[in-house]
C-alpha cells in the first residue's frame, strides 16, 4: 500500500506545518466513564486513545495472584475502523500483544503494587483513532485512568515519540512520518523520578542522532507531564470535605 | 455452548428498594416507566472510519462505526452488496466484562440488530453493486460498547443507524476492462443510501411492572426482556425474547404497543440528530 | 490568633519535603505517602494537603480509590458464599472478607451438628465491623458490638466510598437533617453501601433521591442546605406536607 514517499520535511516545516521539535495539539479528559474505576481519553492531533483502569480487584483465575503484590494486567488493541486504509480485523495482531506487554512495562514501575497483595490492576487501552503515537498516547492515557482510579504511584508516566524523517530529528511522529521516515523511537518516563521506562527504535540512527533525539523526547515527556496534571487538577479542583 | 449465566448476588433487600421504587411508576431516577433517559449524539469520533458515532443514553455509551470495503458478494445474493455487523463488549464497560472473543451475549446483540436492519431492507444493498457477480461494497458496521448502565440494544441500534446514515463510500474508478476496482478513500462518492430509519425499543419485565430503558441496577434483577423493532413505515421488523423469565400473552401486546409508540420517537429523535 | 490552613491538591508525582518534627496525619496515607528518603516523601494518589500555619501538621486527604478496609471500620456486607464454618462477605472491596460462625453466634460453633446456613445465607446482607486486617490474609469481621448483625429489614442502597462522608456531613450535620426530614434511620458503612428504615415507604423514595443527590453533587458548598430544600420541595409534591403559608 506504500505509495511514492512524499516529502515529510520542506523548509524546515512537516507535512502538518509543525516544525521538527513541534508536538501536536492536545486534549486530555479524566472520568469519561461511569463504570470503570478509573478512566481517561487522551487525543494526540487526530490520534485518539481511550484507557480505562479497574482495580485492585479480586484475582480471577485464583491461582494467577501472587501472595505479596497486585498483578497488572494490560490490554492494548485498536477498534476495527480506527486505522486509515481498510477494517482491521477484531482479532488480537501479534503487534498488538507485543504492544499490550510494552504498555505495561512502561506502566508497571510506576504502580506501587506492593501495597495490594493478591489483587489484580486492569489497564485497558482502545485506540479510537489511530495516526501515529498510539501507543505512548496509550501511556500517557493509563496513567491519568490510574490516578483516576485512586491507584497509588510514584509519579504519573508520560510518553511521546521521537524520529528522523528526511534527515531532520522530530517530534511526535504522524503516522505518514511513521510510515515514510528513517526512524521512530518511542519513549516514556517518570519525569519526577528522572526514570525512563520505555524506549523502542524501530529505523536506524547514529549514537549523536539517538542521543539528541532522546533529550527531544524528554523535552516533549515534560510538556505532556505538566498538561496531565492540569488536567488532574481541574478535574478535582472543586472537590471540598 | 451455552450456559446458565452466574448470576450476581443482589440482597433481596436491595431488591425490594429498586422494586418499591418502580411500583410507584418511576425508575429510580426519577424518570417515567415509559420514558427514555436522554440521548446524546456525538458523530466523526474517529475520522479514520468511513463513518463513526457516540450515542450516550444517560451513562450508557455505544460507539458504531462503519468501514466500507470493495469485496465479492454472497454467492446466493450475487446482486446485492454486504453487510457485516460485528459487536464487542469491551472489559471497560463493566467489571463483570472479561477481555476476549464476544461472548453470547455481544453476538445476539450484532445478530438482533443485523436482522432488524437487513429484513427491512434499511440498506439498499441492491444499490451498492459494483461489477455483478464479481464485486460489491462490503459494509463493515462495528459495535463497541464502551459504559454498560442499561439497554444496549436500543442505544446499540441508534448508533448503527445513525453511522449507516452518515457513512460515505469512498470515491472508486472501476477499469471496464479487467474489473478491479480503484478506491481513493481521501475522497468520496456519495452517502451510503438508506432506505428508512430503524430503531429498537426493549421492554423489561422487572417483577410485575413493564419499563422501557433500565438502568444497569434495575436491568440485573429483571426476569426478561423482549426487543421489537420498529421500522419508519410502523411495521415489525425484528423481535427477540431474552432471559430466564416469561412473559404472558397480554405483557406481549402491551410491549407491542409500548414499542410502536416509542419507536416512533426514537426515530423521530434520530432525524433530528441526521438533520 | 488566626488558625489558618491552607487546602492544596496533590498529585501523584509531587515531592513533598518533610521536616522530621512535623506530624503526617490522614486516612489511608500509608497508601497515599511514599517515602523516597529521608525528608523526602512523594504522594502517591489524588489527595488534598492541608498544611497548618505552624507548619507543625500535615494532613493528607486522598481523594479517590475504591474501600480498602481498616480495623474498626463499620461496613455493610453481603453473603456471597459459605463454608463449613465461616462465610465470606462481599464488603465492596478487593478482599473479600471472612465471618466466623464462632464470632456470629457467639460461642464455638461444631459444623457437624450444625449447619451453618441456618444462621446466614449466601444473598443476607450484615452490618459488621472489620475486626483484623493486615494485608497479608483477608479481612476478618465481627459482629459481636452493639448494632452489628444480620439486617432483616430495610432497603439497600450503593453509592462511591469516598463520598461517604459527605453523606454524613461535619459533625454529623447532613446526617443527622436526613434522618430528621425523612424520619427514616440510617446505617451508613464505611464500604459506600448505606441501609435505610423508614416508617414511609415515600418517604424512603425521598431518602433514596436525596442520597443519589448528595453523591452526584459531593464536591459542591453549601450542600446540606440545597438537600434539605430538595427534599422538602419532594414533600410537598407527593403532598407529605402542607406548604405553610
Amino acid at each position: 500500500m506504500k505509495g511514492s514517499k512524499p516529502q515529510l520535511i520542506a523548509e524546515g516545516k512537516r507535512i502538518d506545518g509543525r516544525g521538527p521539535a513541534d508536538l501536536r495539539q492536545i486534549r486530555m479528559e479524566v472520568g469519561v466513564l461511569k463504570n470503570a474505576d478509573g478512566s481517561a481519553i487522551v487525543e494526540i492531533g487526530n490520534t485518539k486513545v481511550l484507557a480505562a483502569v479497574y482495580g485492585p480487584r479480586e484475582v480471577v483465575p485464583r491461582h494467577e495472584e501472587q501472595v505479596d503484590r497486585a498483578i497488572i494486567r494490560c490490554r492494548y488493541r485498536m477498534l476495527s475502523f480506527s486505522t486509515m486504509g481498510e477494517r482491521k480485523s477484531p482479532a488480537p495482531s501479534r503487534r498488538e500483544i507485543e504492544l499490550s506487554k510494552v504498555i505495561r512495562e512502561a506502566l508497571e514501575p510506576a504502580i506501587i503494587s506492593s501495597q495490594f497483595p493478591r489483587t489484580a490492576i486492569d489497564i485497558f487501552v482502545e485506540v479510537l483513532n489511530a495516526d501515529g503515537g498510539t501507543r505512548t498516547a496509550g501511556i500517557t492515557a493509563a496513567s491519568l485512568a490510574l490516578a483516576d482510579a485512586g491507584i497509588p504511584m510514584i509519579d504519573l508516566v508520560a510518553a511521546v515519540a521521537v524520529g528522523k524523517v528526511d534527515g531532520v530529528i522530530v517530534l511526535d511522529l504522524n503516522e505518514i512520518e511513521d510510515m515514510y521516515g528513517e526512524a521512530d523511537m518511542p519513549v516514556a518516563a517518570m519525569p519526577s523520578m528522572g526514570k525512563i521506562t520505555m524506549i523502542q527504535l524501530n529505523g536506524v540512527l547514529t549514537p549523536e542522532e539517538f542521543r539528541y533525539a532522546l533529550r527531544l523526547a524528554l523535552d516533549g515527556i515534560n510538556k505532556i507531564y505538566s498538561l496531565q496534571k492540569e488536567t488532574l487538577k481541574k478535574k478535582f479542583v472543586e472537590v471540598e470535605e | 455452548m451455552s450456559s446458565t449465566p452466574e448470576t450476581s448476588i443482589i440482597p433481596k433487600i436491595k431488591m425490594n428498594a429498586i422494586l418499591n421504587v418502580l411500583a410507584k411508576g418511576y425508575h429510580i431516577d426519577k424518570r417515567p416507566l415509559l420514558s427514555y433517559r436522554q440521548i446524546d449524539v456525538i458523530k466523526n469520533i474517529s475520522p479514520n472510519a468511513d463513518s463513526s458515532v457516540l450515542v450516550k443514553l444517560g451513562y450508557t455509551q455505544v460507539l458504531a462505526g462503519v468501514k466500507i470495503e470493495v469485496g465479492q458478494p454472497f454467492p446466493d445474493n450475487p446482486e446485492e452488496g454486504v453487510l457485516i455487523v460485528n459487536a464487542e463488549y469491551i472489559p471497560a464497560a463493566s467489571p463483570t466484562f472479561e477481555p476476549g472473543p464476544p461472548d453470547e451475549n455481544a453476538i445476539e446483540l450484532a445478530r438482533v440488530i443485523d436482522r432488524s436492519i437487513r429484513e427491512s431492507k434499511a440498506v439498499a444493498l441492491d444499490k451498492l453493486v459494483l461489477v455483478p457477480g464479481r464485486k460489491v461494497w462490503v459494509v463493515w458496521l462495528d459495535i463497541y460498547i464502551l459504559d454498560h448502565d442499561g439497554n444496549l440494544i436500543d442505544a446499540s441500534m441508534i448508533a448503527s443507524i445513525i453511522a449507516l446514515a452518515k457513512a460515505r463510500i469512498p470515491y472508486y474508478e472501476i477499469d471496464q476492462v479487467t474489473g478491479n476496482v480503484k478506491i481513493d478513500r481521501s475522497k468520496s462518492a456519495g452517502l451510503l443510501p438508506l432506505n428508512k430509519l430503524v430503531s429498537s425499543v426493549t421492554i423489561y419485565k422487572i417483577g410485575d411492572v413493564l419499563v422501557v430503558d433500565p438502568t444497569a441496577e434495575e436491568e440485573a434483577i429483571a426476569s426478561a426482556s423482549l426487543t421489537i423493532a420498529i421500522s419508519e413505515d410502523g411495521n415489525i421488523v425484528g423481535m427477540q425474547k431474552r432471559g430466564l423469565g416469561t412473559f404472558t400473552e397480554k405483557e406481549i401486546e402491551q410491549a407491542l404497543e409500548i414499542s410502536l409508540s416509542r419507536g416512533k420517537e426514537i426515530i423521530e429523535t434520530i432525524k433530528k440528530f441526521l438533520s | 490568633m488566626s488558625s489558618s490552613i491552607q487546602r492544596v491538591i496533590r498529585l501523584p508525582g509531587d515531592q513533598i519535603i518533610v521536616d522530621k518534627n512535623v506530624s503526617i496525619e490522614g486516612s489511608n496515607i500509608n497508601i497515599s505517602l511514599y517515602k523516597l528518603s529521608e525528608n523526602t516523601y512523594v504522594i502517591t494518589t489524588v489527595s488534598l494537603q492541608d498544611i497548618g500555619e505552624d507548619d507543625k501538621k500535615i494532613r493528607i486527604i486522598p481523594l479517590k480509590g475504591r474501600y480498602i478496609p481498616k480495623e474498626g471500620d463499620i461496613v455493610i456486607g453481603i453473603v456471597t458464599d459459605v463454608t463449613l464454618s465461616s462465610w465470606l462477605v462481599d464488603i465492596k472491596s478487593p478482599y473479600l472478607a471472612i465471618l466466623n460462625a464462632s464470632d456470629y453466634i457467639g460461642k464455638s460453633f461444631n459444623p457437624s451438628s450444625e449447619n451453618i446456613r441456618k444462621y446466614l445465607d449466601v444473598g443476607d446482607v450484615v452490618i459488621a465491623k472489620i475486626a483484623q486486617f493486615d494485608r497479608t490474609r483477608l479481612p476478618i469481621l465481627t459482629v459481636q458490638d452493639k448494632g452489628l448483625g444480620k439486617v432483616v429489614s430495610g432497603s439497600l442502597i450503593e453509592i462511591e466510598p469516598i463520598k461517604v462522608g459527605r453523606v454524613i456531613g461535619k459533625k454529623r450535620s447532613m446526617i443527622t437533617m436526613l434522618s430528621e426530614q425523612t424520619k427514616c434511620e440510617f446505617v451508613v458503612g464505611v464500604n459506600g453501601r448505606i441501609l435505610l428504615r423508614c416508617p414511609d415507604p415515600e418517604l424512603e423514595y425521598v431518602a433514596i433521591l436525596a442520597i443519589k443527590k448528595i453523591e452526584a453533587e459531593a464536591h459542591t458548598t453549601g450542600l446540606t442546605e440545597r438537600i434539605k430544600e430538595f427534599i422538602l420541595n419532594e414533600k410537598v409534591k407527593r403532598g407529605l406536607i402542607k406548604f405553610e403559608g
